[in-house]
């Protein structure tokens, strides 16, 4: 009761606005709460009975800010509508989703997921790399189906130990993955667009020789016009017939028509895949392979790192409408 | 050497080791044998060795009847299917397949925790089955952090300790003795052990002060959040207590590589989303299987050659 009325007096034009085009999933499981604060409020343009045109164009000159998640991209033609945005904060590891350019163009900043998703993503890129080498869910299927006792002793795995990782993008969620390999006895390499200078690692800047030196590649990049279907029929090509693949980046990062044909005629030896191109659709012939793990895009779902973002997020807006620095802006690299 | 008589107790599902085995010894596939009685009388003047694993080994009554036996090499490296005293009193020696097959082991270890805690498997099913077009699965828990309990620091468990490290997890142990040169907190009891970790590893060689080490009192203070990891042996784990524990929620969930009674692994788990079960892959590599084969021939030819055991127990 309390709270409503509170609501009510916050309704005033005296709080800036912050854009919420769609619900993100954080906040659909966390709640709304999570994210509340007393620099600022959100505007639900689903809540509304206008049209969403009408509404933006009602509302233009208070929205400060936008929330984005994959569901409802941040756009130029968006951003045209808005020109009080100075702000635009991603709600989830990827910003594939915001015109990046377009808000430098505008002189937006926009806000990634820093590195709250780091530790679950690498933890989930290693998991699925092991699945596949160990063939643990192949073999997990074979016990519940009663063939350990009906047929004996399942097929023999890959060790981990020793084999050559190529990280393809090296940046929180990658460099997180190549320290737990490591422990594995893992040999790590990488291909990112510039060289680290902090990491040893072999730096290749040649994605088809990192394939063609490596045991497995792992997916941990951001899409981007550069990395689209950058996991070509070369790319498998060199990676070879004992290679392996993970995904945990974003499902066109790899041609996937052709990483189908691949794991169907063997020319690769399995795969452990987090993304696709058209989620929740995978194509038919992956369910039906052994040599692969299918993941439904939960690499970070966990609930220490959705609190961890929601904090993040409440931090950036914060500091946005406080005039302190942002907490993890995206930088122009 | 093609005179000498190897009996392979386990059986003979490895070509590699077979192999080379035909190629030194004649072989004898215990298993094969239509009456294995019968076949061990037949050949008992000719076995001057024995080729066991994790689930068939030489107890006292095979030793009984075989009088010229010599040397038992296993494919493993738990003896708990050996029995070593008669070995000692019989001056027979004993061989297993240490070191390497420690970081497959320890891998494996992880490998679990991780399909546990991040239910690779059940989302894999979910995927599979076609739920996904439905609905978004479920939140799943972070590993990294989570505070990891082993029971037995040997060169497995410490293997497992320095890979846990590297996802963060702080680590404590249980052992017989403390041990002095170790950085991570010692507990002096399993139950304490299980009180004060989220997730409880069973690393330790089996034997009966061992025997079901992980009763239902561990079960119940690693608690309804806790996980259990078991890549020992079945017996470490009191197994109906197991599935009750899961059955009720006072266990959280559980990565079990090994089974009372392999291949046999209860039914009621079957069902359970919050348990990975595997059958018994904690070696099972191309790379690993080969090094232990090679490991119980070379044991089998320093024996015979009159040299130096390479891995010897008894």
């Amino acid at each position: 009761m309390e709270n409503k009325d509170h609501n009510q007096n916050h309704q005033s034009e005296d709080l800036p606005q912050v854009l919420l085009l769609k619900p993100t999933p954080v906040m659909a499981v966390l709640g709304e709460h999570q994210f509340s604060s007393n620099k600022y409020q959100f505007l639900k343009a689903w809540e509304s009975p206008l049209p969403l045109y009408q509404f933006l164009t009602k509302y233009a000159n208070s929205i400060q800010a936008i929330l984005c998640s994959g569901a409802a991209p941040v756009t130029d033609d968006l951003l045209q509508l808005l020109p009080s945005v100075r702000l635009v904060v991603a709600a989830s590891a990827g910003t594939n989703h915001i015109d990046l350019m377009a808000c430098c163009r505008r002189g937006i900043s926009v806000t990634n997921a820093g590195n709250v998703f780091s530790d679950d993503g690498a933890d989930a890129a290693v998991g699925l790399l092991f699945d596949i080498l160990r063939k643990i869910s192949a073999a997990d299927r074979y016990v519940r189906q009663g063939l350990w006792v009906k047929k004996g002793d399942y097929a023999l795995g890959s060790k981990l130990g020793g084999k050559r990782i190529g990280i393809v993008g090296l940046g929180g969620i990658g460099l997180q993955v190549a320290k737990r390999l490591e422990a594995f006895g893992c040999i790590i390499s990488y291909n990112s667009r510039k060289k680290k200078t902090f990491v040893s690692y072999p730096f290749y800047s040649n994605i088809c020789e990192l394939a063609a030196d490596s045991d497995a590649l792992i997916i941990c990049c951001a899409l981007t016009d550069q990395t689209r279907h950058m996991i070509n029929k070369e790319v498998l090509s060199a990676l070879g017939k004992e290679g392996f693949i993970v995904n945990i980046g974003r499902g066109a990062i790899i041609d996937e028509k052709e990483l189908v044909r691949c794991l169907v005629e063997g020319e690769i030896a399995g795969a452990g895949l987090d993304v696709f191109e058209k989620e929740p659709d995978i194509p038919k012939q992956l369910l039906e392979l052994e040599n692969v793990v299918l993941s439904p895009h939960k690499a970070v779902f966990t609930p220490e790192s959705f609190l961890a973002l929601s904090e993040l997020v409440v931090g950036n807006l914060e500091a946005f409408f406080s005039n302190l620095p942002l907490l993890s802006p995206v930088m122009d690299e | 050497m093609e005179s000498i008589g190897v009996l392979m107790t386990c059986p003979p599902n490895f070509p590699y080791l077979v192999e080379e085995l035909e190629k030194r010894f004649t072989l004898y596939k215990l298993q094969n044998a239509p009456d294995k009685t019968h076949f061990i009388n037949s050949h008992k003047n000719s076995i001057r060795a024995v080729v066991g694993n994790a689930g068939f080994g030489a107890d006292a009554e095979l030793i009984d009847q075989l009088p010229k036996l010599e040397i038992v090499s296993s494919f493993s490296v738990g003896l708990d299917k050996v029995d070593l005293p008669k070995c000692k009193e019989k001056r027979i020696r004993v061989t297993n397949t240490p070191d390497v097959l420690t970081n497959d082991v320890a891998d494996l270890a992880i490998g679990l925790m991780l399909a546990v805690l991040r239910r690779l498997c059940e989302s894999d099913r979910y995927v599979r089955s076609g739920k996904w077009k439905k609905g978004d699965y479920k939140l799943t828990t972070k590993f990294t952090g989570k505070s990891v309990g082993i029971i037995g620091l040997g060169r497995i468990g410490m293997a497992i300790a320095t890979r846990a490290e590297a996802f963060s997890c702080p680590i404590s142990y249980y052992a017989r003795t403390e041990k002095p040169d170790v950085k991570y907190r010692y507990y002096p009891s399993v139950i304490e052990l299980a009180a004060n970790c989220q997730i409880l590893v069973v690393a330790c060689a089996l034997t009966e002060e061992t025997h079901h080490i992980v009763n239902r009192e561990v079960m119940n203070a690693l608690g309804p959040k806790g996980v259990l990891i078991n890549i020992g042996r079945g017996p470490h784990v009191d197994e109906p207590e197991l599935v009750s524990a899961l059955l009720e929620g006072r266990l959280g969930g559980a990565g079990l590589d090994v089974f009372e009674d392999e291949p046999n692994v209860p039914e009621p788990l079957f069902g359970l989303e919050n348990v990975v079960l595997l059958p018994h892959v904690g070696s099972g590599t191309v790379e690993t299987r080969k090094a232990m084969a090679d490991l119980v021939v070379g044991n089998l030819e320093a024996h015979f050659f009159k040299k130096p055991l390479l891995t010897p127990v008894v």
